[in-house]
Parts: C-alpha cells; structure tokens; sequence
C-alpha cells in the first residue's frame, strides 16, 4: 500500500512505533482510576438482586402495556382524566405566574453587584433552601400541611420555579455589561432608576426564554407530584397503573407527551421571537 | 417611532400608543387567566384545613426534630442502592442514547426524512416522561426492586442525553471533517477521527451532569417502589415516623450535595 | 497530471461558481489560483476532490475521470490529492502525530485507525515529515495548542503523509501574520520541489503569488482570464481579473522587495529549487 515511488529519503532512520500519551499522565493515579472503576462495577452489578422469575412475568405484562399505546382507552376514565389534566393546567399556570412574580425581586436581591450584603445573603438563602430537595419531597411536605389537592401542587411548583427562576436571573444580572450600569450610574440615577435602564433591558429577553421554559418544566412535574396527593394528573395515572388499567395508563401518558410537545414547539416559538 | 408630533410640539415616549396598549393587555389578560385558573383549581379546596395549615407545620416540625440518628445505620444499604441505580441507570442509557444522538442529528444521520423523526420521536417520549412515572409503569411491569429502578432512571436519561448530545454533534466544525473527508477516509473513519473527537468533550460533559440529576431523581423514586433511600422514606410516611423522615431528608441532602461537588470536580477535570 | 475541462458549477441557490473552466496542470508544476472573492477559487479546487460536486465538465487525475468515480472509488482517488486549508481544520483536540496520520487514513482499515494501529512504514514516515516541517519536537503536543503556522505545518504534514500527486491548497496563508505566510509559502514550494507534486494555490495575496508560484492562473466570475507566468502579470492583466485599480504598488513590491531568504531564477523570478 505504502510502496509509492515518492517519500522522503532516509525514512527507516526514524522510529516505527508511536503511542498517544495516556489521558491521564500519571501512572498510578490511571491504574487506580482502573482499579476503583472495575470495582466499583463488580461490586454495583452484583449488589442488584434481580428476582428472574418476577421479570419473566413480567414481559408478557410489558408487552400488553407497549400495545397499549396502541389502543389507548381514552374513555372509561374521561371524567377523572378530565379532572386532573385541569388540575395540571391550573397548576402549572398559577404557579408559573406566582413564581415569576416572586422570582424578580428575590433575584435581584441575589445579585451581587446591586444588592446589599444583608439581602444578598437573604435571597441566597431562600434560593439554596427551595433548591435542595426534589420537586416530590416538598409536595409531600406540603400535602401534610394543606391537605390533598392542587394548592399543595401549587404552592410546590411556586417554590421550585423560585429556585430555578432567581438563581438564573441573579446570575443573568451578575453577567450584565458593566459599562451600561455605569454609565446610567453616572447621570445620577436612583437605584430604582438604574434597575429600569441599565439592568431590565439586558436581562429581559432572557428572563422571558428562562420564564418559558419553567412553564414546560412546570407541566411535566404538575403530572408527577400528584403521585403523593399533590393533585394533577399523576394521581389518576397513579390510580391507572396500579390497578393495572393499561389502555388508560397509556391514553394518560399520550395526552402528557401530546401537551409536552405543544407547550415546547410554542415555547420554543416564543423564545425565538424574543430573542 | 417613540417621537410623536402632538400639535406643534415633539413628544418623546419610550413605547408608541399601541405598544404600551399590547403590553398593558398582555398584563391583564395574565392577570385575568391566573384568577380564573385559580377558581378553577380551588373548586374542591378545603379552607378549614389551609387555615390550619401554620399550626400543622409548627406540629410536624416539632415532630420531626430531633431526627432519629440510630436510624441511620438501617439507611447505609438504601443509600448504596441509590448510588447504584443512579450509576448503573446512567451507564445503561448510554447505550442507546450515543447511537440515537448520532441518527438524530442533522449531519450525521443516514435518512433526514425517514430515520432522524424516528430518533427524535424517541427521545421526545423519554423526555416527556418522568422518571418516576418510568419508576411507576416499571414497578407494575417488572415488581418492585432496583432492577424497575435502574430501567427507570435509563428510560428518562436516553431522551435527555441524546437530546444534548444531538445538538452538540450538530454544531461541530465542518472544516475538520472536509479535512478529514479529503484525505479518502470512510465514513466510519471521518466519524471517528472528526467528528467523535469533537463532541467527546460534550459527551462527558452532559453525561456526569446527567448522572448528578440521577443521583436526585433516585433518592425519591424508591417512593413507587422502585428501590433505594425513597423505599424507607416512603415506609417511614406511611407510619408517621417523622424522626426517620427528617433523617432521611438530611441524608437526601448530604448526598445531593456531595453529588453535586463531584460532578463539578469530574467536569472540571474532563474539559 | 491534471486536467479540468469545461468544469462548471451551479449552486443549488441558483449562484452560478464556474462557468466552464478549462486547465491543464503538468505533473511537478506549483500553480497560484488568484481572483476577487467569490470569483470561483475555493469552488474549483474543492470540485476537483469533489467535496463540492461540479455540475459539468470533467476532471482527469492521471487519466482518471474523478466525475465518474463512484464512493470507494472516489476515496481511492482521493489519497492522490491532498487539501491544505485556510484555517488549516486541524481536528484541534487530536495529538499533532493523530492529525499528520490521519493522512494515511484512506491507506488502513478503520480497526486499525481507530486502535491507532498504523503500518511502521506511516509512522516512521510521519516522524520523518514532522521533522521536515520543522515540528520534531512538538509531537505529541494537542493541535489546539499549537500556533498558527505550527498548525499548517501540520497541515501540510498531514497532506503529505497521503502519498499526493496533486497538492490543493484553498488560502493557505489568509490566516498567518506576513512572516509566517512566507515561511509557509516556501515550506510549501520547496515540498512541491522536492516530491515533485503539482499544486493549485488558491492565494488572496498577489505580491506573495509572484513570489513563489511558477504559473498564476487568475480567474474572475467563475472564468480564466489570465494564465501564464508571473512576470506577465501586468497592470493590464491585473486590471482584467479585479477590474480598474491603481496596481503599481502590488507590482513594485514584488519586484522591490523580494524575499530576502528565496533565491530568485534570475530569467523566471522563480525562487530556486535547492539542489
């Protein structure tokens, strides 16, 4: 193949032999990394105890459940699926609107460079608390609080959208030109003043992408935390896939997916126009 | 045009009239629609019990402090289960999720029209889908255990890596793979001369991300059964042992938080 | 040997790039492609490896039609000529010894390339190209690390560890301060020199083509309109290829100045070729 008339003379005085040096250069930290990683497996692996005849069993039901997509029972439960997807909605829109409401000021009072040292500690901290635990946990939390139904859903989403919306944007406004705010700055303007020119334009088409998108976020979960009482319409699918109804369980999903989809494709779409 | 001629005068406004009128309608109609689906929302509320609600968190609170630390030698396995499923969950969405990134972006599909919204189709699905509701359909379908909890957490984690992966392979440079491509390499070669060592970085990037949100997702998936530290949570409620609950809200904590600086270390090490 | 015929290509948005283009290349000769932008340069050569497929005429590589050629044979055909590129496309996060090999890839097998497994006679020659191109002690350096006429040494490297006949060379020095363009015009020559490749140059920089090529082929809209040797490059000619401008000054500098480490044929102001 490499008989070629043309080559560079004195080729064979070179080596014929080439290695890429290792990813990680030093040896015994790669050999340990090998070692920790197969152990770490074997040890995974086998530490999962899989029940076969369980699964065997299993297979037919999966099967009767993929071909549930297939004939998905849309009515028999047409009432309590009604119900939840309502209650989903509802949710999903009031606590979007909540959180964005409570979100600015609580990001701007997490922002670094225009808040003061008492507040910015204040707002990192409420943005730390409402961010460490799963979506799940506080609905648990709440539902023992104000009881089954969908205000536990809301008040759940409103803090989560807290966590995910103030933490963006403190960090979008810590992002912001320098320049801009001094340059407002210097005419003398009053903090209020400065948040309205130097601050909100930069920050505002992405605080309405981020805004968007929570509100996709916020579907998705409002069709789990219903599992542990919180209202939505987990609880029917809930309901649904314990007793085994699959035509149901898969009409459910269909109707998650469906609404998924449309709110990313619109969301998307205005995302795109702002920006 | 923000400069208006009123009379013999200029005026300058920051918005013309029908500017301000569509923003001030967009506000109102916000306003009008979270009214109307709060209505909506609240129609079987009970009040008597919102009410209360201030004196019930005092309660539980009291309840749950101070946490049952003996517990905690009863959490240790629940808590190597949870590893395990987030681990194992993630390696086993790789497998489909690399060869579905690739047929799922623009440059590197064989059939834009027929194989690419297949791809796509696939990974809409495990996206819409939560893992617990995976946990859920797979607990009914396979029992209770950390095999339903693996599948689960791999399910969820094909749609939200090959989506991530997808995009980064289509914003590769183009210039390598001409490059490559004119030396008379194969396709399977460009691949993994040009385009691979491209995305790897990315790869690793939104694979240790993804794991780090695993590690969340399975502390509570064990609430349907599906195995891990959410199976004792999930006991504990149901018997109203909130001294258990609180420990495992701090263990859940502890390990989301060391988690977290893993996974900021491991990417910092990879890029 | 290289022969373009009636070469004509029409974009797909209606732009029309060559509008039939006959050239014929001799083995061994060293060609400078000049034109304003979007006169058809960068089409040209990238339809004679067929990364752009030409819309008519036909391309003889050593009496081979490349328009004809089906996939493999295509890949076969395009070991035989080697691209050097504007932004020298490293693949940047590859070892210097990764991209100079993977010239040889249309050579081994896809196993054997992706173990990195190439023949002894490739590596040994790839030491040997490096060394030439004056990179011996950056080998196992990452191409992104490298500066930017280190990286089209190894460009050029990676073009000759293919065995070419023809080099097609699309703006080489367009990204390099005017020292380096230098150094790689003369890298790149001398090669040519030395291997007896021939070579399409696609340069921007008149005064730099002057220098170094032996025959300047200038084309405008897609079309010859110049072809001969670089002392008959006149204002004229000039004036034909980039329309009406004050040309002394791009015809004094070659002249005036000529680069102090070239020797130039006194008769063809060709730089020497060492013995």
């Amino acid at each position: 193949m490499l008989h070629h008339p043309k080559q560079i003379q004195a080729v064979s005085q070179y080596p014929t032999r080439w290695k890429k040096p290792p990813f990680i250069r030093r040896a015994w930290l790669r050999y340990g990394m090998y070692l920790f990683i197969s152990g770490y497996l074997v040890l995974g692996f086998t530490s999962v105890e899989i029940n076969w005849t369980r699964v065997a069993e299993g297979i037919p039901r999966g099967w009767i459940f993929i071909s549930a997509f297939f004939t998905p029972d849309f009515l028999s439960r047409s009432s309590d699926i009604w119900q939840g997807i309502k209650e989903s909605l509802t949710m999903t829109l009031t606590s979007t609107i909540a959180g964005i409401a409570l979100s600015i000021p609580i990001g701007v009072g997490a922002a670094r460079n225009l808040a003061p040292a008492p507040i910015y500690l204040a707002c990192r901290s409420i943005i730390a608390i409402t961010r460490s635990f799963q979506e799940i946990i506080i609905a648990i939390l709440f539902v023992a609080m104000v009881g089954f139904g969908p205000l536990a859903g809301f008040l759940t989403l409103t803090l989560a959208t807290i966590g995910f919306l103030a933490k963006l944007l403190a960090e979008d406004i810590e992002d912001i030109d320098e320049s801009q705010t001094e340059a407002i700055r210097s005419t003398g303007a009053s903090w209020l003043q400065l948040i309205n020119y130097a601050v909100q334009p930069q920050v505002m088409p992405r605080l309405i992408g981020l805004s968007m998108y929570r509100l996709d976020i916020n579907f998705r979960e409002s069709a789990v935390i219903g599992i542990v009482g919180a209202g939505g319409i987990g609880a029917t699918l809930n309901t649904a896939i314990d007793r085994y109804e699959f035509d149901s369980a898969a009409a459910i999903l269909l109707i998650i997916i469906a609404i998924v989809f449309i709110s990313e494709y619109s969301s998307g779409f205005i995302r795109n126009r702002v920006q | 045009m923000p400069v208006q001629h009123i009379g013999t005068k200029k005026v300058w406004q920051r918005r013309t009239h029908g500017d301000r009128f569509r923003i001030w309608a967009l506000q109102l109609v916000l306003v009008v629609l979270f009214l109307l689906a709060w209505r909506l929302m609240n129609e079987n509320t009970m009040w008597i019990f919102v009410q209360d609600a201030p004196r019930q968190a005092v309660d539980i609170g009291g309840r749950m402090l101070p946490p049952r630390w003996s517990y905690m030698e009863r959490l240790w396995i629940p808590l190597w289960d949870t590893l395990n499923i987030a681990t194992l969950g993630t390696l086993l969405a790789l497998l489909p999720a690399v060869p579905i990134a690739f047929l799922a972006a623009r440059n590197t599909t064989p059939s834009v029209r027929f194989i690419r919204p297949v791809a796509l189709l696939v990974i809409v699905g495990s996206r819409s889908i939560n893992s617990l509701i995976w946990a859920l359909l797979l607990v009914a379908i396979l029992g209770p255990g950390l095999l339903a909890g693996i599948i689960a957490i791999a399910f969820r984690s094909i749609g939200f890596i090959g989506k991530l992966l997808y995009e980064a392979i289509e914003e590769i440079d183009i210039s390598q793979v001409e490059a490559i491509t004119a030396t008379g390499a194969s396709p399977a070669q460009v691949l993994e001369f040009a385009i691979v060592p491209q995305v790897l970085p990315a790869f690793a990037g939104i694979t240790v991300f993804r794991w780090d949100i695993n590690i969340r997702e399975s502390t509570v998936i064990g609430l349907v059964g599906a195995g891990g530290i959410g199976l004792e949570l999930s006991h504990s409620l149901n018997t109203l042992a909130w001294p258990q609950v609180s420990l495992i809200f701090l263990v859940i904590l502890g390990t989301v938080v060391i988690s977290e600086w893993v996974s900021a270390r491991a990417r910092h090490a990879m890029i | 040997m290289l022969r373009v015929q009636a070469l004509s290509k029409r974009y797909a948005t209606g732009d029309q790039a060559l509008g039939g283009v006959t050239l014929t290349i001799p083995a061994g000769q060293v060609v400078g492609l000049i034109g304003p932008s979007g006169a058809g340069k960068s089409t040209l050569i990238r339809c004679v490896n067929r990364l752009v497929e030409p819309s008519g005429g036909s391309i003889y590589l050593n009496d081979i039609d490349l328009t004809r050629l089906n996939h493999s044979q295509l890949r076969q055909a395009r070991r035989r000529m080697a691209m050097i590129f504007q932004e020298f496309a490293l693949v940047e996060r590859l070892t210097v010894m990764e991209n100079v090999l993977s010239g040889q890839l249309g050579y081994v097998s896809f196993w054997r390339s992706l173990l990195r497994q190439f023949p002894a006679a490739a590596v040994a020659k790839a030491f040997a190209t490096l060394d030439r191109v004056g990179l011996a002690d950056h080998i196992d350096k990452r191409a992104d690390t490298l500066s930017g006429g280190q990286r089209q040494r190894v460009g050029i490297a990676r073009a000759l560890l293919q065995n070419p006949d023809l080099l097609l060379v699309d703006e080489p020095t367009a990204s390099l301060d005017p020292k380096t363009s230098r150094q790689i015009m003369r890298l790149l020559t001398d090669v040519c020199a030395e291997q007896q490749l021939a070579a399409i140059i696609n340069i921007h920089d008149v005064a730099l083509a002057r220098m170094f090529v032996q025959r300047i082929v200038g084309l405008r809209k897609g079309l010859v309109v110049f072809d001969g040797p670089p002392e008959s490059l006149d204002a004229t000619a000039l004036t034909m290829i980039y329309g009406a401008e004050d040309w002394t000054g791009t015809i004094q500098e070659t002249e005036c100045q000529p680069d102090p480490y070239v020797q130039l044929d006194p008769m063809t102001q060709s730089p020497l070729v060492p013995a």
